[in-house]
């Protein structure tokens, strides 16, 4: 699903690099903690997978693919496999629930039939069913969250990607957010997850990938958090 | 593609930026519309050179008894019948030459005359005064030289003129007039192009949010960048169809209603020739403005 073969990312005009020589390799299925202190390159990691970035050394493959030999007008196809989901959120503030998710579907021209049947649905799914119509600003952060979750998933990828979903929520509402994400794992959606949250990562007892000053440091199955921050 | 939700996102965009919009319409309907006036003006001189050029010839004045006094291209004396059999047949054998007339001292008499009825001088010239001339018909009307370079200081010919010369002053005037209204038109389209770009930019930012969702839920570029292309577009055609709507009432308030009546003797060009400017303007105002905002999100809209 996801293979990086030493990968290396420096950014412009900047001398250390963000990324150092990291190879590892996620199966299709799995669900996989990323954590690491701020800076540590977790960021860094997500926006390769998501080909937001391109590696400066090595080669990082997704869903089967090259993303440093895909050509600029295939990416967007690419994309359209992978889910993301944000601490911030990112909903549309002038745009309801279900138009909220209807936009991801809109925008990559989904026909309007499929739309209308598959949003409901999705909305049931993340436990927001019948409450289409509200505003975002309505809703709770863990709502809000579900919706965005809810917007990720609604064209049914392979691979869910997640910066610190929880970092925003009280952990009774992560705990809600966190069975949300297995339960999408379940379905078969790889998931991986940035995460500052040690409570969550030492309850799931996941594959935990730990990143520090760009380098793979930790890579365990079945993990715990690991380190005192 | 989902035609509706392009639309609806275009609306937004507009009325977002309407100041915005307003000066780019209103820049880009005042360069389109010297693009067409200046256009017309080229095809006006052209048409007038085309009508008079056929009308106007080459003179050659022959010495009378006056000149021989004072001009000393005839020093030689007034010109003798002799000479004038010669220059005839000369004019006669060169190929350029369409058709040579004669106008005798008498004819040319009553020719001035009668254009210059009202001028006191009129009354004091008597037809000795007058010159006896040739008057040649070119088949090319720029080969004035031919005939300047044969004649021009023969013994009995006094002056060769070229009648375009004095049209040539007329036309360098209106090629200067169409020059100054196509820079003028360089430079609101240059402000056209700033004010587009930076309208753009403005609505791309606006819009950063939903562009950023967009990319990560995979859309592809083109349906990113399409409602910005339009919006320019839009407005671009917008400014288009003022820019023809002034070339129509430039043309029935300028030209129909004031111009044709002062000035008679030149033919106007006629509203068939607006409409063909017309598309054109029109085609200026979508593209200019879609390639201005095509290459403006290039740099300011990742994709």
């Amino acid at each position: 699903m996801i293979r990086f073969d030493s990968v290396s990312k420096t950014y412009p005009r900047q001398n250390r690099p963000a990324l150092r020589d990291v190879s590892l390799e996620i199966e299709r299925g799995e669900f996989v903690f990323l954590v690491g202190s701020s800076g540590s390159g977790k960021s860094t990691f997500l926006r390769l997978v998501l080909r937001e970035e391109r590696a400066s050394h090595g080669q990082v493959h997704v869903l089967g693919k090259d993303l440093g030999r895909l050509s600029h007008w295939k990416v967007p196809h690419m994309r359209r496999q992978l889910g993301t989901v944000f601490q911030d959120f990112r909903l549309l503030p002038n745009k309801t629930v279900g138009e909220n998710v209807a936009f991801a579907l809109e925008v990559i021209g989904k026909p309007r039939g499929q739309i209308r049947k598959t949003v409901p649905e999705v909305l049931d799914l993340v436990g927001l069913g019948g409450k289409e119509g509200r505003m975002p600003g309505e809703l709770s952060g863990g709502e809000q969250q579900r919706v965005a979750i809810a917007r990720a998933f609604v064209n049914r990828p392979m691979l869910l990607i997640a910066d610190e979903p929880t970092g925003n929520l009280d952990p009774q509402t992560s705990v809600g957010i966190m069975k949300l994400l297995d339960r999408i794992n379940r379905t078969g959606t790889t998931v991986i997850m940035a995460t500052h949250d040690q409570q969550i990562v030492d309850q799931m007892r996941k594959r935990v990938i730990e990143l520090e000053q760009g380098r793979l440091v930790r890579d365990q199955s079945r993990g715990v958090y690991g380190y005192q921050h | 593609m989902r035609g509706q939700f392009v639309l609806s996102e275009i609306a937004t965009g507009l009325r977002r930026n309407l100041t915005m919009t307003f000066a780019v319409i209103i820049s880009v309907a005042i360069s389109l519309a010297l693009l067409g006036g200046a256009l017309l003006a080229n095809q006006q001189v052209n048409s007038m050179k085309g009508y008079w050029y056929d009308k106007v010839q080459v003179s050659i004045y022959l010495c009378n008894k006056n000149d021989a006094e004072i001009d000393p291209n005839c020093d030689r004396g007034a010109v003798t019948g002799q000479q004038k059999r010669e220059i005839k047949a000369d004019l006669e054998k060169l190929d350029v030459v369409e058709k040579v007339y004669y106008e005798s001292a008498e004819q040319a008499f009553e020719q001035y005359q009668k254009q210059f009825k009202d001028s006191p001088l009129a009354s004091s010239l008597t037809p000795e005064q007058m010159q006896e001339s040739y008057r040649v018909k070119l088949k090319d009307p720029t080969k004035y030289d031919v005939i300047a370079t044969a004649f021009a200081g023969r013994a009995g010919v006094q002056e060769v003129q070229d009648q375009r010369g004095l049209l040539d002053n007329l036309f360098s005037l209106l090629d200067g007039l169409r020059m100054a209204a196509l820079f003028v038109m360089g430079l609101m389209l240059v402000v056209a192009m700033l004010l587009i770009v930076n309208t753009v930019r403005v609505s791309a930012f606006s819009r950063r949010r939903e562009t950023g969702i967009m990319r990560l839920v995979g859309a592809s570029s083109f349906y990113i960048q399409i409602p910005f292309i339009l919006e320019a577009a839009i407005a671009g055609m917008i400014g288009g169809v003022f820019a023809g709507l002034l070339l129509v009432v430039g043309k029935l308030t300028l030209v129909d209603n004031f111009l044709a009546q002062k000035v008679e003797l030149i033919s106007f060009i006629g509203y068939d020739a607006v409409w063909k400017v017309i598309p054109l303007v029109l085609a200026v105002g979508v593209l200019m403005p879609a390639l201005a905002a095509f290459l403006t999100l290039r740099k300011y809209l990742k994709v």
